[in-house]
């Protein structure tokens, strides 16, 4: 038997090409609307695993050091240091700054971290290119998404930090790649003040009474070199040793030091379910939406194109075709539309994908499961049409 | 024609088409009696909405009758009810169709058009294919067997649509307004057409039409006046 749907097919296959990239485009929105979805998760993910750390150590009753401000003293790690199963700690200061570069604003975050000794938790895990930071100050390790180049100088609030290493992967929860420097750099972008801020400052402090009282020597220069500098971190990364149990070290660290620990199933759920919940919703929704566009769209398409074989159809039945050789017609039409679509939209938006400011991640679950769907709309569309075609009444190929 | 040991292709007898019901009941047929032997091409006449077409359709299985007789090929088809169940095989396999336009399938090629009435029927597609070339070959267009339907001329098509009508050896043609699109010089060829396949597969074909070039090449017209036949002696012209 002549398969019906492949010969109309073939004899419109302009209209029909054009009809499947026109739907391929859309289908390739939503994957991509998929893929910057798994993109966040992944960023999170990478964000944990990357980190090093078993444990985060955070101010009491805070969801930091990501999804929240947390501010802890920078000797903190000591005490932790100490406790059974903890084998390594360090200290990590976050923040994100816009960064200008190559005659472009980007926005990166900035990493402080120990770089007394190698390998502690928070240190990218490795390098693509360079060495570690091995000086006190200046010096910097770049994700290789911010565009630095080894070597390169870049400025970060009031100093010029120099790229001795270049590292992959390593990006913030929204997807902005990092860059690290050393912990003492990092309080310094962050905390301290530029030279106007710092003289009105001491010119306040010098006016009130309490910190300029006379007979005391010493406090006023005191109280305005504390409040030009601050010791603090955001976080404390921790690694257990093996075998640690990591609720009970979690447990520990809050029971005796007052600070709020978390461990890595905890900082999943704070990453995930919380911080990106919302864009997750958003992005669901889009999906939704898409999806029903999606299938209107088929449906109108199958059903133009079975408006327009109305005549033929009527023959068809008139010749004696059962309904279910004209059903499949229709029904192989719309599954050859979404099959056209998907491959389309699969590669449209493996093409685009890269070129998206934020990490877009197309996994081939996603794919195969984006095709089933395709179908399963595909064949719901073509039902309209093939009601229409089995409608029809076979004596208006006589006419009269 | 002997037709003392011959069945009759078709015979109605008082076949009635009411359509509606109560006061806005409307009577196309009223009591059509025919009789229309193998090999035989009779002509259909009668003014715009006399009942030919509805004629045509109860003749093709597409609407019931509401009353009367239905015969074909010895069998009888319609009697206070449809006596066949299934319709559409009755059409694919015992009755050809041919339109006033040729309403060919636009997407296939010339002898897909007529290989698919047999593939339809669920002949293998290298016997449906032989037997579409044999027929287009019967009526001249086998050099376009590989033709798209668009790429033929108005004849060529009408050719086309007689090839299919006559792919399952059906023994019955229903012709409608076969010539209206086609100038006299082809309406002559398309009758004779007619005429040489209806000798040659022993068909009865009834061919519908308003034509007044083609009427004198009939040798039985019936005439349909106020959902009535007459029938009455054509000229049976040679073509």
């Amino acid at each position: 038997m002549i398969n019906l749907a492949a010969r109309d097919i073939l004899h419109g296959w302009g209209k029909f090409l054009f009809t499947g990239i026109g739907l391929g485009l859309l289908i390739g929105t939503t994957l991509t609307m998929a893929g910057v979805f798994r993109g966040m998760v992944d960023d999170a993910q990478v964000l944990i695993d990357n980190s090093g750390a078993d444990l985060w150590v955070v101010q009491q009753g805070t969801l930091g050091p990501y999804a929240e401000p947390s501010s802890i003293r920078d000797d903190v790690w000591r005490g932790i240091a100490g406790l059974p199963g903890v084998a390594e700690t360090g200290n990590a200061a976050y923040l994100t700054i816009q960064m200008a570069h190559a005659g472009r604003e980007s926005r990166v975050m900035i990493v402080g971290m120990d770089v007394d000794r190698p390998g502690r938790p928070g240190a990218p895990g490795y390098l693509t290119a360079g060495r570690p930071i091995l000086h006190g100050h200046y010096e910097a390790i770049a994700d290789e998404r911010t565009g630095l180049q080894l070597g390169e100088r870049v400025r970060l609030r009031r100093h010029e930090y120099t790229v001795v290493g270049l590292t992959r992967r390593m990006v913030s929860s929204s997807g902005d790649p990092m860059i690290f420097v050393s912990l003492k750099d990092a309080q310094e972008i962050q905390f301290l003040k530029d030279n106007d801020a710092l003289v009105n400052e001491r010119a306040r402090t010098a006016a009130n009474p309490a910190f300029n009282r006379p007979g005391v020597p010493g406090l006023l220069e005191a109280a305005q070199a504390s409040s030009g500098q601050s010791r603090n971190v955001n976080a404390v990364l921790v690694r257990l040793e093996p075998g640690a149990n990591p609720d009970a070290v979690a447990g520990e660290i809050q029971r005796w030091k007052r600070l709020t620990a978390y461990t890595r199933e905890q900082m999943e759920d704070i990453l995930v379910a919380k911080l990106i919940a919302t864009s997750a919703k958003q992005i669901g929704m889009f999906l939704i939406i898409l999806a029903v566009v999606t299938a209107a769209i088929i449906a109108f398409i199958i059903y133009t194109m079975t408006m327009a074989k109305l005549r033929e159809i009527a023959v068809l039945k008139l010749i004696g075709a059962q309904n279910r050789t004209i059903a499949m017609m229709i029904l192989q039409q719309a599954l050859s539309l979404g099959l056209l679509g998907f491959l389309v939209g699969r590669a449209s938006a493996g093409l685009w994908g890269p070129a998206f400011p934020k990490y877009v991640l197309l996994l081939p679950g996603d794919a195969i499961g984006g095709f089933m769907v395709v179908m399963v709309i595909s064949a719901l569309a073509s039902v309209v049409a093939i009601r229409a075609a089995l409608a029809i009444d076979p004596a208006e190929a006589i006419g009269g | 024609m002997d037709k003392v040991d011959k069945v009759p292709a078709i015979r109605l007898t008082g076949l009635k088409k009411r359509y509606g019901t109560g006061d806005a009941a409307v009577d196309a047929l009223k009591g059509v009696d025919m009789t229309v032997w193998p090999g035989e091409v009779v002509g259909l006449i009668g003014p715009s909405g006399s009942g030919k077409s509805t004629l045509l359709k109860c003749l093709g299985a597409v609407i019931e009758p509401t009353g009367g007789h239905m015969e074909l090929a010895g069998e009888t088809i319609y009697e206070d009810g449809w006596k066949i169940s299934d319709l559409r095989a009755l059409r694919r396999d015992r009755i050809g169709f041919v339109f006033q336009a040729p309403y060919l399938i636009p997407f296939l090629d010339v002898t897909d058009n007529v290989a698919l009435l047999p593939m339809l029927a669920g002949a293998d597609n290298t016997v449906a294919r032989q037997r579409a070339l044999e027929l287009l070959n019967a009526l001249d267009v086998a050099h376009r067997a590989g033709a798209q339907i668009s790429q033929l001329s108005g004849g060529e098509q009408q050719r086309v649509a007689i090839a299919r009508s006559l792919a399952n050896h059906a023994p019955i043609i229903l012709a409608d307004e076969p010539t209206a699109p086609l100038d006299s010089e082809r309406a002559l060829t398309v009758m004779r057409i007619l005429n040489e396949m209806a000798q040659q597969y022993q068909t009865a074909i009834i061919v519908v039409t308003h034509d007044e070039k083609i009427i004198p090449t009939f040798k039985r017209v019936y005439q349909i006046r106020d959902g009535k036949t007459h029938e009455e002696a054509g000229e049976g012209r040679p073509i």
